[in-house]
């Protein structure tokens, strides 16, 4: 991590001018939102509530961007929902008062733009590769995908209906291996967690993961993991309460600082 | 609910029971003091409408055309007998630790007992994911008992359908260890002294006397922890994982179907649906004839 005082002056210089350029440049008309209780002045101040609607595996970076955010634009409080991509999905296209999503998968952002509930085009953000997550010190020996379908080895895998169950098939399918798990888990995270409580002896999961989990767990790399690479987008959606701070919350995501927080917590650049 | 208010026609179904004993004429006059008094008979309504609204609109958005599709998945069957059959394994486990537990209780005094009675109850409270990562802490392969079951008799539950069995049991025991403490607590004792001044011991009493007498109550008791342990997902899916034809129970299906296809999540809701009500209402018909 960056210390604070570095990432204010970033914020405050050239960080600032990026922002209110692309907050410029990006706005369909949605600033000036009548009824509003949020509030944006000529100068691209913003207030009010923020609600973002996050993929699971943003948890750490996303948390840590929103209390930056924050910093930069007294008045704004950012408020976060994580969860599975899917569930957030059904969520809003239920009707959720959200202002942000951040998908985990292009399939679960569709899932809201087909509905109509996106405002302008969503885009990706960051992008996240697998890694093998294996126990501390690596007793099992696993260097490659095709170490996981050995014998008597405790794999957990994500269900292939999400996001990274999904990424999982197409990197044994690249590497032409069939493995059979003790368990299809409901999410990255779970899948994780059985590896951290040294329930399973290995799990596929997202490198940002594996970062986040610290030395609970040690990151394997596999070469098939590149024919994988999950892409995140992000949106601003059509019903947002508070659209001009939550237009800002997204260039802020999508500016040099956000992507150093991001790529800092295992993130791939998009 | 369109049916108005009448306050005769409570009294005429208590006339109607009413008939064997004598003319209507006057018990009617009776049964219309009995009739339900409306500040319970709105909320009563409206609580029935409150838990049957929902299903309906699982019913009114089931996709009937693609049913007979999704009912011959075997896939479906497969987690239709596991839950089944993990929940009356669950049931069968609390009644053999749960009835002794709640005699316990109920008759035998010792310091800490309010604590205990407490204790028991912490399942129902504790959210079932919770409960999952908690038994997977006590009974996981590293757990604080798990890893001596591990390396003295090789059992490790986690991932198993004993697994499921397991997360079921302490989910659902708590449900017939409270309905079966309630009866015992009701039942006079006096019986069971009765028995034991005439020579039975008091397990001889338990078996004999008690058991027979509370019955209804390990019934209901029994009925609430199936319909629960059929229900569980949260300790299942954190303990036992999930994986077809070993741990994937329906609840499990159903919300890992709800991530792509709703339309599949709601079909599977309603065979989960439609088997459990079949059972309870098949139970409750011979429960009631133990009454």
């Amino acid at each position: 991590m960056t210390p604070r005082s570095v990432q204010r002056t970033l914020r405050a210089g050239a960080g600032a001018a990026v922002l209110l350029a692309l907050s410029a440049c990006s706005s369909p008309g949605g600033s000036s939102t009548p009824g509003s209780s949020a509030s944006a002045d000529g100068s691209g101040n913003v207030s009010g509530p923020v609600t973002v609607f996050a993929a699971a595996s943003l948890k750490e970076s996303f948390t840590a961007l929103g209390k930056d955010f924050e910093k930069a634009h007294p008045g704004t409080k950012v408020t976060f929902s994580f969860g599975g991509s899917d569930t957030l999905a059904a969520g809003i296209t239920g009707g959720a008062p959200a202002d942000v999503f951040a998908a985990a998968s292009p399939r679960t952002m569709a899932v809201v733009s087909d509905a109509g509930g996106v405002s302008g085009t969503p885009s990706t953000f960051v992008r996240n590769q697998l890694e093998i997550a294996t126990l501390p010190g690596n007793p099992d020996r696993i260097t490659s995908l095709k170490d996981l379908t050995g014998a008597g080895l405790k794999v957990v895998l994500c269900d292939r209906t999400v996001p990274c169950g999904a990424a999982t098939q197409k990197a044994l399918d690249a590497a032409g291996l069939e493995l059979t798990p003790v368990s299809y888990e409901q999410d990255v995270k779970s899948a994780l967690t059985k590896v951290e409580l040294k329930e399973a002896d290995a799990s596929v999961v997202y490198r940002t993961d594996v970062e986040a989990a610290g030395d609970k767990v040690e990151g394997v790399e596999f070469p098939e993991s590149a024919d994988a690479v999950n892409d995140y987008p992000i949106a601003l959606l059509k019903d947002a309460p508070n659209p001009a701070a939550a237009e800002e919350f997204v260039a802020y995501v999508r500016s040099a600082e956000g992507r150093k927080v991001l790529t800092g917590a295992g993130f791939l650049a998009p | 609910m369109s049916t108005p208010y009448r306050p005769d026609s409570g009294a005429e179904i208590r006339t109607g029971a009413g008939t064997r004993g004598g003319p209507g004429g006057r018990r009617a006059r009776v049964g219309a003091g009995r009739g339900v008094p409306l500040p319970l008979l709105l909320p009563a309504l409206a609580g029935l409408v409150f838990l049957l609204l929902p299903l309906t609109a699982l019913l009114v958005r089931t996709p009937w055309r693609s049913l007979p599709e999704q009912l011959t998945s075997a896939e479906v069957w497969e987690a239709l007998r596991l839950s089944l059959i993990c929940a009356s394994a669950a049931t069968a486990v609390s009644l053999v630790l749960g009835v002794p537990l709640a005699w316990l209780l109920a008759r035998a005094e010792f310091r800490g007992r309010g604590l205990v009675r407490a204790l028991v109850t912490l399942p129902l409270v504790l959210p079932p994911v919770v409960g999952g990562v908690a038994l997977l802490l006590a009974l996981g392969r590293n757990g604080v008992v798990g890893q001596w079951l591990d390396s003295w008799f090789g059992i490790t539950l986690p991932f198993t359908t004993a697994g499921v069995v397991v997360a079921e049991a302490f989910v659902a025991m708590p449900f017939l260890v409270i309905s079966v403490e309630g009866t015992l607590r009701a039942a006079d004792p006096r019986f069971e002294e009765a028995a034991m001044t005439l020579g039975a011991s008091r397990f001889t009493a338990f078996r004999r006397v008690t058991l027979p007498l509370i019955m209804p109550g390990i019934a209901a008791g029994s009925v609430l922890a199936w319909a629960r342990a059929l229900g569980e997902f949260g300790a299942t899916i954190t303990f036992a994982g999930n994986f077809p034809g070993r741990t994937q129970t329906m609840p499990l299906a159903v919300y890992l179907a709800l991530q792509n296809d709703p339309a599949a999540a709601v079909a599977l809701s309603l065979v989960l649906l439609a088997v459990s009500v079949a059972v309870l209402a098949g139970l409750r018909d011979r429960w009631a004839t133990v009454r």
